[in-house]
């Protein structure tokens, strides 16, 4: 009885993967209607990538001062740090975007261009997020070595930058490589301010030659590509760093 | 050297420390014992201010560290301390732990303290180990860096909180026995310990602290054969 359950279940996958390719057919799909487009789409890798570094390198040393004001002893630090963290979890990244693209020229009359607003708006909000996860690997690294620190006469700042910080880094590296990750999709985002990244790429490709199924499968597969790349140089720089321990 | 005066500390509503008064003189060693809960720690912690005393007075060198425009980084560079659990700084190696402070505290030369910090490893018989991380090392070898790094500073005063309670018992010796050449040496030393042999051989006094009160405060002959107070005997009875 059981054994032909699998049975079954075997002949019907077999059978659904014979299928594939004339399933694919009758999809009709067809990438060389947008062969000629793929390198436009694929110039939109070095944008989209150039958002989410610029974006990640203003992000995180905001995201290290607020986590250090969430663990300091005064209060009106850890209360701005606090509020602000909530603030930017709290809301949609495409409402912050909107906002700042939309809402500064209106504020201070300068008509912000797309990448300073999109780039501003993901490092105020990565950092929300990347403070918090930085803030847990400060409190896990063992109180002894801000005693031995102390004992040596070292000072606050030193102490962080020298021994506290890279300890805290390497036990988060993990969670931060999936923030840098989450980054770089909601980069997306900047298609809505009409910058030419690689999503909205895609969807140019799609509306000119009124084909939409091949122009984004290409794009979602160039994310696969950068997102398993980042992460495959993550676990390598990773091994490294534990090589020393 | 080293002065408390109606020393108190509370952890909230528990009283730790209740009026320890004593002082350490240049050269001495005291052996700081008791049990377990009693506030040794807390004592020795209080003399660097890792714990700031909730009343009473710490002087070191005749000054008075408990007021408000006392530099306590500058008292503590001359203050050294080893800890149970060696708190080494696991992403660097041994020579890197021993010569931080020199050079990002005291700015020495990073030829001159890599000089100076061979020397020490050298003193305690880890010279080829300098470039190991303290993950690589037995608990006793990490200690005896813990100690090196201290000394790296040149303090004339060391403290030491239970330096062998964490170490396997074959490694205790090695760590005491560069304890009591620091101590021939005429280093100020007040050394948290459970080990008695040790304590009656190297220390000058013991101080017996027991529920926050210094119960005791006497040579090692006359406490490890005499002891005044009932509590201190009883102490004895279970660890000799
Ligand atoms: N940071 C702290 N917060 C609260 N209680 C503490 C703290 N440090 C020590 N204690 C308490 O103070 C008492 C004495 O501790 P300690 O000085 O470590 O004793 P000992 O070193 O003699 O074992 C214990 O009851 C301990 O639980
Ligand atoms: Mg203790």
């Amino acid at each position: 009885m059981m054994s032909d359950l699998i049975n079954f279940d075997f002949i019907h996958s077999r059978y659904l993967f014979s299928m594939l390719p004339y399933t694919l057919a009758a999809l009709d799909l067809d990438f060389s209607k947008i062969a000629d487009n793929i390198p436009f789409i694929l110039w939109g890798v070095p944008v989209t990538l150039s958002f989410s570094i610029a974006s990640v390198l203003c992000g995180f040393p905001l995201a290290i001062l607020l986590a250090i004001f969430k663990i300091s002893g005064i209060k009106p630090l850890r209360w701005f740090a606090d509020f602000y963290t909530s603030l930017f979890r709290g809301t949609p990244l495409l409402l912050q975007l909107s906002l700042i693209y939309f809402a500064t020229p209106q504020l201070i009359g300068y008509s912000i261009p797309p990448f300073q607003a999109a780039v501003l708006a993901f490092s105020l909000n990565s950092a929300a997020y990347s403070s918090e996860t930085i803030r847990g690997g400060i409190l896990a690294v063992d109180k002894g070595q801000r005693e031995a620190a102390m004992t040596l006469g070292v000072s606050y700042p030193l102490m962080m930058w020298d021994l506290i910080l890279p300890q805290a880094f390497k036990n988060i590296l993990p969670a931060l490589v999936n923030e840098t990750i989450a980054l770089l999709k909601d980069s997306s985002l900047v298609s809505t301010i009409g910058a030419l990244d690689l999503m909205r790429r895609g969807t140019v490709v799609a509306s000119e030659k009124y084909v939409y199924f091949e122009p984004l499968i290409v794009v979602g597969f160039v994310y696969y590509v950068l997102v398993m790349s980042l992460t495959w140089a993550a676990q390598r720089f990773e091994r490294r760093m534990r090589r020393s321990d | 050297m080293i002065k408390t005066e109606f020393l108190c500390k509370s952890f909230g509503k528990l009283d730790v420390l209740k009026d320890i008064s004593t002082e350490i003189q240049k050269g001495e060693v005291v052996a700081i014992i008791g049990p377990s809960g009693g506030g040794k720690s807390t004592f020795l912690r209080c003399l660097n201010l890792l714990e700031f005393p909730t009343r009473g007075r710490v002087y070191i060198d005749n000054v008075d560290i408990t007021t408000k425009n006392i530099d306590i980084k500058k008292v503590r560079q001359n203050m050294g301390m080893v800890f149970q659990h060696f708190n080494l700084f696991p992403h660097k190696t041994v020579l890197q732990n021993v010569t931080y402070g020199p050079i990002k505290v005291k700015k020495m030369s990073k030829a001159e303290a890599d000089k100076l910090g061979l020397d020490l490893l050298a003193k305690v018989g880890l010279a080829e180990k300098s470039d190991a991380y303290p993950s690589r090392l037995s608990g006793g070898q990490k200690q005896r860096v813990a100690i090196a790094r201290a000394l790296a500073m040149q303090p004339e005063i060391m403290l030491f909180d239970e330096p062998t309670s964490a170490l396997d018992p074959e490694m205790v010796k090695e760590v005491l026995e560069v304890m009591k050449g620091l101590a021939n040496s005429g280093m100020t030393m007040a050394i948290v310990t459970h080990e008695m042999g040790f304590a009656r051989e190297v220390a000058n006094r013991i101080l017996f602290l027991e529920g926050g009160r210094l119960a005791e405060d006497a040579p090692p002959d006359v406490f490890f054969t005499n002891p005044k107070s009932d509590r201190a005997c009883q102490f004895l009875e279970k660890v000799l």
